[in-house]
């Protein structure tokens, strides 16, 4: 087995189960401060999948797509976080 | 040789995300998923970024890699405390087994710690 069918049929589906549950969470978070970890977790395990495709691919390009998504999800965070704090 | 150590990282560090989603999905608390999903997916994300900066032979590209994840390594942690300050003066509820609460009782009205109140800090705050 190759590293590059390694990589198709066994971590690229896991990733993707992964966020499936993490959505599953964030569609039923009875708060909001459960929403936005979930949605920080979604851009978390994006960041993850985002790396294994530059592996895969040969592209080192679609680094810099998961450095700004990096970035946003930070932001995003605490940008949350003061709104609530505000709100409470 | 190398294909075997990339596939041990990227193993690695997809388990440690699958983890990760599990608990988010299954921990009965807030706090809980909290821990849980930054200690994880952080860890993961670091196995899988060293991983794509071993597979590249650019040196541009191994930095850009480890930028990455020394980024994600800086901003985590503090993302992590201010929702979970935010959400415990918020008053979310802890879950039913929880032993044991050091912050009971040590925010005032205003969300700030009740032993900051002797410092200059604060005082300086409050005239300014």
């Amino acid at each position: 087995m190759t590293l590059f069918n390694y990589l198709d049929y066994v971590i690229l589906p896991l990733l993707s189960v992964s966020m499936i549950l993490t959505f599953i969470r964030f569609v039923r978070g009875p708060r909001v401060v459960d929403r936005v970890i979930a949605l920080d977790l979604i851009i978390t395990t994006g960041i993850g999948f985002i790396t294994v495709f530059s592996i895969r691919s040969g592209k080192e390009l679609f680094l810099d797509v998961a450095m700004i998504l990096a970035l946003i999800a930070f932001l995003g965070t605490v940008a949350f976080s003061y709104y609530l704090e505000k709100k409470a | 040789m190398k294909d075997i150590i990339l596939i041990l990282f990227c193993t690695i560090g997809t388990l440690a995300i699958l983890f990760a989603s599990i608990g988010i999905l299954r921990m009965p608390d807030f706090f809980l998923r909290l821990s849980v999903t930054v200690k994880a997916s952080t860890l993961g994300v670091g196995f899988l970024l060293a991983a794509a900066a071993m597979v590249f032979p650019e040196v541009f590209v191994t930095t850009k890699a480890i930028a990455i994840g020394f980024f994600l390594l800086l901003t985590t942690p503090v993302a992590a405390h201010m929702i979970g300050r935010v959400s415990y003066v918020s008053g979310i509820a802890l879950w039913k087994g929880t032993q044991l609460d050091e912050l009971d009782g040590m925010y005032d009205e205003e969300h700030n710690l009740k032993s900051d109140h002797a410092t200059e800090n604060f005082k300086a705050r409050e005239n300014s």
